[in-house]
């Protein structure tokens, strides 16, 4: 049997949906596309919009394709009415946030639990 | 075994994502074995991904019967890497600057801007189909002209 390494885990805290990257690295085609797979099935399982809150603190390196990805969960959400915040981003992976600009369209918090209080903080 | 500095080599692969694993593993200990810091070997492992992803992609439309050539060397001052594909190239200059106005909300493009933010030299041969890149260990210091002249 081949091993399906997972990709993401996904929790449920308060009306947030926590979806966070297990892998060090994101990089191969064949990888993205089973996140982008994994994670527009959670944004369209959802009922109503979504409050999608993904934390990258496993992450410690990834590519320009990972950032398109990115983009497009984006506007899957918003497509759904629906919220996305960043987190956990170490200080190596930011800085390719902010060279790239996308500080400036992705609302980034330090860790799960300012992400989670910022949802609250909106409703 | 990892040599120790310089080396020269060049390595042909072909145009399928995971042929970048045998790039990186034939550059990245190298750049460790001469003391390069994890911010060094950080920055040239993402300028050589975005690199191979636009040569395979762009530059051999992911034909997996066209070959990718990396020429690199690593000396202990610095790491040369040129990238060949064969395709018919491009301008750089035709890119947009994916950081402004609805460039930012698009899903490609972003590739060369990282590689040239990551990279002390980034230059393309006439043609577009090949892409050389430096990154100095210890960057060169600007020369100070008044501190020469009272020297």
């Amino acid at each position: 049997m081949v091993p399906i390494k997972p990709r993401i885990s996904v929790e449920y805290v308060d009306k947030a949906t926590i979806v966070t990257f297990t892998d060090e690295k994101i990089l191969e085609e064949k990888d993205l596309q089973a996140l982008q797979e994994s994670i527009m099935s959670v944004i369209e399982s959802a009922a109503g919009g979504i409050n999608m809150i993904l934390d990258f603190q496993n992450v410690q390196f990834l590519s320009s394709a990972v950032l398109g990805l990115l983009i497009r969960i984006s506007k899957k959400v918003y497509e759904q009415d629906g919220q996305l915040k960043l987190c956990g981003i170490a200080p190596k992976i930011y800085r390719i946030f902010k060279i790239t600009r996308l500080t400036k369209i992705f609302d980034i918090y330090q860790d799960v639990k300012s992400a989670v209080e910022s949802l609250a903080a909106a409703d | 075994m990892v040599l120790r500095t310089p080396i020269t080599r060049s390595i042909a692969v072909e145009s399928t994502p995971s042929a970048i694993n045998e790039v990186c593993r034939g550059i990245l200990p190298s750049l460790e074995a001469n003391n390069f810091s994890k911010e060094d070997i950080f920055a040239v492992h993402l300028a050589l991904e975005e690199a191979f992803v636009n040569a395979i992609k762009h530059g051999n439309k992911m034909k997996p019967g066209k070959e990718v050539k990396v020429d690199y060397s690593v000396s202990s001052d610095k790491v040369e890497i040129s990238i060949t594909d064969q395709g018919k190239g491009f301008d750089p200059e035709d890119i947009p600057d994916p950081r402004l106005g609805e460039n930012l909300y698009k899903n490609e493009g972003r590739g060369l801007l990282l590689m040239q933010s990551y990279m002390d030299v980034v230059e393309f041969n006439k043609s577009g189909n090949c892409v050389r890149m430096v990154r100095y260990k210890e960057k060169p210091r600007l020369v100070n002209p008044h501190k020469l002249e009272n020297a």
